[in-house]
């Protein structure tokens, strides 16, 4: 917001990046979560011009930004990071599919936000406290994904507990996505995790702020028929190839061009 | 700080002064006067004269209606900025547009005007804003051209604003300024990249300059022998120079840049006149400016009417927010009570 954030989402990230990770494993892991930062990012900024409030075009764009900082830095570790984004095919992703979920109406994004930043902060607290390649990525990270799960949990206590439409709004945006959520405790090689625990943490965490907000915990499976880990094998939903046609046709367009 | 003073002094008296006499206005009149000759600050509780409140809360909420619409034609690049840095500069740049839309309705409320009330006006078209805005951008360069000669003239006419006589309106654009001066550089930055890319990108930068120069200089306004709202804004020290001095100074500082981009601009008058110390350049098709104006331009419908949709859509979560707010503060009295 400031000429000094400015200055942060423009600096350095791309010339100084660091070497490629040598475990392969956690190059994968590196790809899958850098993707997954990514693809949010570039539905987040779908929203700009279209938010509710002023203020909520200030908080969904800085959310991006943060977003889109990550998958620099981990896509950074991986290769190229323009080439990354712009030139691989729609199998080759690997972020998990409830990232590509469509925008939909606010709550529903609201419901996307909260399911995926407390998967984000859980992540990347645990990261932080280890000692792997990407330590130093989640220490940065962490603190920005503390701020996006607690916009996520405000606006989903005032949908909740608002009026009766933004009620109805939230739940429903709650239950669609609630089967891209089983995707997100999936083992991911190389980082060391323990996924159960951190699936028990989501939760408990969703499951508190949901109930705080008046809704209704959904009663339906955490995985659909693409099961768990598609995503991440790079299985995608429909709609996510013609959001990538979207974002790579310009650079597409100009093979080899600096920009 | 003055102007503060004594206008406190003369409202302190007012609570006596029933029915306000024609000495006692003249005198409030006067320190008013007197402020703005000695180029001080008037603060919002100042005594003011209310065609001065009614000018600044058209040019401030023109201004802040700007920023919000402004969003729009770059936004348009946001999801397909050919790089991830590019993508990274053009959201913290539409971000900032958002901010700065938040500063300036601030400043415009404390002349006694509510935001609702301004985004109202704004999506019953009965306030403007910049004409600029209104054309579209069709290639990834015009977000470079946007940067360079959009947020150049902007720049150009907002920092004799820092001195605006408003002491409010002053402090948003020293603040405004700072971030627009970097978005600039970021355009012109951009645009260089392209210049000296391949032919296909040079191409891009220099039809996008065709296509965003003329707009740009009609930014200043209409020529000052038609500009209505000039004089009197001047002798209130709200602008300091006139709309033909800032262009004049715009396209003085625009040429040269030109050059060094590597690209020409579209005017064949325009040239360095050594005796003026200035460079001439061809004349302004006022047509279109004042067809823009009036609602005619290629994007103005799309513009307010996305606009329009985005608070519309938008009514239920405000709503909800509002509800919520009602609720928990309720709880709260009567836990207190």
């Amino acid at each position: 917001m400031t000429a000094t954030d400015t200055a942060g989402a423009t600096g350095t990230v791309a010339t100084a990046a660091p070497a490629p990770a040598a475990d392969p494993a956690a190059t994968a892991a590196a790809l899958a979560l850098g993707d997954d930062a990514l693809v949010l990012a570039q539905r987040l900024g779908e929203w700009a011009g279209n938010a509710p409030v002023l203020e909520e075009e200030v908080a969904l764009a800085n959310i991006a930004l943060d977003l889109l900082g990550q998958a620099r830095v981990l896509l950074s570790l991986v290769g190229d990071e323009d080439e990354l984004a712009f030139l691989r095919e729609e199998r080759d992703f690997r972020n998990v599919q409830l990232v590509e979920q469509p925008n939909g109406d606010f709550a529903h994004t609201i419901a996307r936000q909260l399911y995926f930043s407390t998967y984000q902060r859980l992540l990347y607290a645990a990261l932080a406290s280890g000692d792997g390649p990407l330590t130093g990525l989640a220490a940065k990270a962490v603190k920005e994904v503390a701020y996006h799960q607690d916009h996520a949990e405000h606006w989903t206590l005032r949908l909740g507990d608002g009026t009766e439409e933004s009620h109805r709004r939230m739940q429903a945006g709650c239950d669609a996505l609630w089967r891209y959520t089983g995707e997100l405790f999936q083992p991911l090689d190389g980082l060391g995790l323990d996924t159960a625990a951190l699936e028990a943490a989501w939760l408990d965490s969703v499951t508190t702020v949901l109930t705080r907000a008046g809704l209704t915990v959904p009663d339906a499976p955490r995985t659909g028929a693409w099961r768990a880990g598609a995503g991440r094998q790079g299985l995608h939903t429909e709609s996510f190839g013609r959001m990538l046609a979207e974002m790579q046709h310009l650079h597409r367009s100009h093979p080899g061009a600096a920009w | 700080m003055t102007a503060g003073t004594a206008g406190t002094a003369v409202t302190a008296q007012a609570p006596g002064a029933h029915a306000a006499d024609a000495a006692a206005q003249a005198a409030r009149e006067a320190v008013f006067d007197a402020a703005v000759a000695a180029d001080e600050r008037i603060e919002p509780r100042d005594w003011m004269p209310e065609a001065y409140r009614a000018s600044l809360v058209r040019q401030i909420a023109q201004h802040a209606h700007s920023e919000i619409i402004g969003m729009q034609p770059e936004a348009n690049w946001i999801t397909r900025a050919p790089s991830l840095r590019r993508k990274a500069i053009l959201m913290a740049k539409v971000q900032d547009e958002a901010g700065h839309g938040l500063y300036l309705y601030s400043a415009a409320e404390t002349l006694g005007v509510s935001r609702d009330e301004l985004l109202d006006k704004l999506h019953t078209g009965r306030q403007k804003y910049s004409s600029i805005f209104n054309y579209p951008t069709l290639t990834w360069a015009d977000v470079g051209a946007i940067g360079w000669l959009v947020d150049g003239a902007a720049i150009t006419n907002q920092v004799p604003l820092c001195r605006c006589s408003y002491g409010p309106y002053a402090r948003a654009m020293v603040r405004v300024c700072k971030e627009e001066s970097f978005h600039q550089r970021q355009g012109y930055e951009a645009l260089l990249a392209l210049s000296r890319g391949t032919e296909a990108q040079h191409a891009m930068a220099q039809d996008a300059v065709d296509r965003w120069w003329w707009p740009s200089l009609m930014m200043f306004g209409p020529p000052d022998d038609e500009s209505t709202h000039t004089a009197q804004a001047m002798a209130w020290k709200i602008k300091r120079h006139s709309n033909d001095e800032l262009r004049q100074r715009f396209v003085d500082i625009a040429a040269p840049q030109a050059e060094t981009l590597g690209l020409t601009l579209p005017d064949p008058d325009l040239k360095w006149n050594e005796e003026r110390g200035h460079y001439d350049f061809g004349p302004i098709d006022w047509a279109e400016f004042w067809d823009v104006l009036k609602g005619n331009g290629p994007c103005n419908d799309q513009r307010i009417n996305q606009r329009r949709r985005a608070h519309e859509d938008g009514a239920w979560v405000r709503e909800a927010a509002a509800a919520y707010a009602r609720k928990h503060t309720g709880q709260h009295g009567e836990a207190q009570a």
